[in-house]
């Protein structure tokens, strides 16, 4: 049964099935086989039919437009950092050009989201207990602090998460260590850092590099 | 999901919320449901910036949170509700039809903030009303307000699900994300808010402080320690009611076309007389007598009660089924079928403002393939010659048409054999339409369609950027000019610096980019169609 099909190449691609049912009749030439990938714009056969006008059209046009224009506007529209500087001028301190990449400029109910999204703002690293206790009074204990602090801050302080210290807890790699405490030191604008160290970091032209370094 | 959708996805999370958000929304439709320390792996985003495009996803629904057995909180996308994005300016228009400007002004504050409490929005909607009003008037909050209410009467806007309310004195940590929840009976109640106020004008000398006074008023705003009377309460659009609306208009058009204009209004009062009592799923709206219905009929409409009962007959005779008869108490009582059978799809070739889908896409192919494609609707299976007999087109026209579609699965063939063995010369070949099948390749060749239209019209205007620049810069001297009193020969040397063919230029990107804008909507009209087609085909059991 299985002999009926092997002869290949023999008459015109014969086929296992009866191609006159399809309706390829006796010595009709079938279309030669593509051997290139369809033109990247193919020939228009004929053209659209033209949009439908009026004023229902019209509104949604505008519309959709100044939607798009709008939603540029709000602060949901995310824009990553502005880059840094070469050199710390001493006008960036005055700047309102685009907050810092970790600030959230509107403010959410942060009742209905997920606690380790909240993003916090800190001046100084008092906050920093000993990383055994559970990580609910780490953040009772910041959000009494902030709530003092918040009333006097700028927009432009540094903004660091409670993220990074609860990851200190988790059994995470090294690296994302590392990668949080370079992340700070970015970051932080005044003069205290994590150590008491001042690497002089934050100055000149090294501070975009992903700390090597060791910290201390 | 198809690569069509997650391409379109991405789109439209980076024209409206930006990179950042893409990047992380593309993760999370690719791989799926996640934790936060698995996004910023795969995002390579720094933690806070995953966390804040998390946050606005979040506020706009488009993403969902579901905390895990074992604590973590994992995040999933919702491709479907990103998808429409698209329409938004329908339903703002759609609001703007209904209940005039402040209606309008109310559904797109909650849809341009994901969601916000009544005295917010009423707030806002004041203020922007405020604005286009003559100097020295200004917008009353009550009637914005009763404009909320009647969208939330309606349905149209409903509630979001609240954070349950939890003892103080518990002992138990809180989770760490909290399970919000909302019975439906609370869904559209209004709280009782006295809304005492009128709207603001916002000082035009301010502009440059604007920056500044923005932030203060945030940082005010978001400090004014006095909470609003409806604090955790907060409203987003419905979208499935608006969708329902969407589907009724529909109906009426295409009674109004297959019929007369009286049959449709005679359908839109059934609808309008069910709009919130037909669940919404269900494929009939609930049984009207016909006495309801004739003391329903708008003010204007002086037709007899036997006329009315006339016209219930043959909409109920109809064989595309718009109305049914479902008993005789109270002078006959109807339904109106709300699902879209087929009948949605192949619609009569008249003059029709939604014309048929396969048809219009068959546009492609030629008005002789359409016949075909109607043909094989109607008749199920046919043969190949059977299909060049009752299509009345010549065999090797018709062959080719009949491959093309066939290669673009629009129709299929069929085996049934008349031999066990299934020998090929003894099968019978007939040609055939799975309607499903060829819903969702159009669906999908839909998608691609919008996404390549937007890519265009990105591209379009990133060709012209500097241009675009330039023409701004031009306008904001010339405003600022004309702020301080500049002659006429002075502001005509500052327009002059915008050549002819530069102007010709803007002009043209202006006109292509209107155009494609225009073409998206209309794609649109055409996904939900289809979407609804599939939804309502694959509901029934």
């Amino acid at each position: 049964l299985s002999m009926a099909g092997r002869g290949r190449g023999r008459g015109r691609g014969q086929m296992t099935f009866n191609v006159e049912a399809v309706g390829i009749g006796k010595g009709d030439a079938l279309p030669p086989p593509t051997l290139q990938p369809s033109p990247l714009f193919p020939a228009l056969e004929r053209r659209a039919a033209p949009l439908p006008g009026g004023e229902e059209g019209e509104y949604m046009l505008a519309l959709k437009q100044e939607l798009r224009r709008a939603m540029r506007g709000l602060p949901y529209f995310v824009k990553p950092g502005a880059p840094r500087r070469d050199i710390e001028r001493y006008s960036d301190k005055y700047q309102l050009s685009s907050p810092v990449d970790s600030a959230i400029d509107w403010n959410p109910d942060w009742r209905r989201l997920p606690r380790e999204l909240k993003i916090r703002v800190r001046r100084l690293r008092k906050g920093r207990t000993a990383p055994l206790v559970p990580k609910q009074h780490v953040a009772l204990d910041k959000e009494e602090t902030i709530k003092k602090l918040e009333s006097l801050e700028k927009k432009e302080e540094e903004v660091t998460s409670e993220e990074e210290e609860e990851k200190e807890e988790e059994e995470e790699g090294k690296e994302e260590e590392e990668e949080e405490y370079d992340e700070e030191e970015h970051e932080e604008e005044t003069d205290y850092v994590l150590s008491y160290f001042d690497n002089g970091e934050s100055f000149g032209p090294d501070s975009d590099d992903n700390g090597d370094e060791a910290v201390y | 999901m198809t690569q069509a959708e997650l391409r379109l996805c991405s789109l439209l999370l980076q024209e409206h919320f930006g990179e950042i958000v893409e990047k992380v929304g593309n993760s999370l439709l690719r791989t799926g449901p996640r934790p936060l320390r698995l996004l910023v792996g795969d995002t390579g985003l720094l933690p806070d910036q995953v966390k804040k495009a998390l946050c606005v996803l979040i506020q706009h629904n488009l993403v969902r949170y579901e905390v895990q057995p074992r604590g973590s909180v994992e995040y999933e996308a919702r491709s479907e509700r990103i998808l429409r994005i698209l329409r938004y300016p329908r339903y703002i228009y759609t609001a703007k039809t209904l209940y005039g400007d402040p209606g309008e002004l109310l559904v797109e504050e909650l849809l341009l903030h994901g969601h916000l409490p009544m005295s917010c929005a009423v707030a806002r909607v004041a203020d922007r009303l405020t604005e286009t009003m003559e100097d020295g008037k200004t917008m009353d909050y009550t009637e914005v307000s009763s404009t909320f209410v009647r969208l939330a009467d309606t349905h149209f806007i409903q509630r979001c699900p609240t954070v349950p309310e939890s003892s103080q004195s518990t002992k138990a940590p809180p989770p760490p994300a909290p399970a919000l929840a909302i019975a439906e009976k609370d869904m559209y109640i209004v709280p009782q808010l006295s809304l005492v106020g009128k709207g603001k004008r916002r000082h035009s000398c301010n502009e440059e402080e604007e920056g500044e006074h923005k932030a203060k008023r945030q940082k005010q705003e978001g400090g004014r320690s006095e909470t609003p009377p409806d604090d955790g309460i907060y409203w987003q659009v419905n979208l499935e009611r608006f969708h329902q609306h969407f589907r009724d208009q529909a109906l009426v058009s295409a009674v109004a076309s297959r019929m007369d204009q009286t049959s449709s209004e005679v359908v839109r009062t059934m609808l309008r007389m069910s709009e919130v009592t037909t669940a919404s799923g269900a494929s009939h709206t609930q049984p009207l007598s016909s006495n309801e219905i004739f003391r329903s009929l708008p003010a204007g409409y002086n037709i007899g009660k036997q006329v009315l009962d006339q016209y219930l007959a043959l909409l109920a005779d109809d064989p595309l089924e718009f109305v049914g008869k479902s008993g005789d108490s109270g002078g006959g009582t109807y339904t109106v079928k709300v699902t879209w059978g087929p009948g949605a799809f192949w619609a009569p070739p008249r003059p029709f403002p939604h014309p048929s889908l396969i048809l219009l896409l068959l546009h492609r192919f030629g008005s002789r393939c359409a016949r075909i494609f109607r043909l094989l609707l109607r008749k199920k299976h046919l043969e190949q010659k059977q299909v060049e007999d009752f299509a009345m087109i010549p065999a090797k026209e018709a062959k080719d048409m009949l491959y093309r579609m066939l290669s673009e699965n629009l129709v299929s063939l069929q085996e049934i054999p008349k031999t066990p063995d299934h020998a090929p010369s003894r099968t019978f070949y007939l040609y055939t339409v799975n309607v499903m099948a060829a819903a969702r390749m159009l669906l999908h060749r839909c998608y691609k369609s919008v996404a390549n239209l937007m890519e265009r019209r990105q591209h379009e205007m990133q060709e012209n950027k500097r241009l675009l620049d330039k023409s701004q810069r031009v306008e904001a001297i010339l405003a600022s000019m004309q702020a301080t009193g500049a002659e006429a020969a002075q502001l005509h040397e500052v327009e002059e610096m915008i050549t002819g063919p530069e102007r010709q230029q803007l002009e043209t990107l202006k006109r292509n980019v209107n155009k494609i804008d225009a073409s998206e909507n209309q794609v649109d009209e055409t996904i939900f169609v289809l979407e609804s087609f599939i939804e309502s085909t694959t509901k029934r059991p």
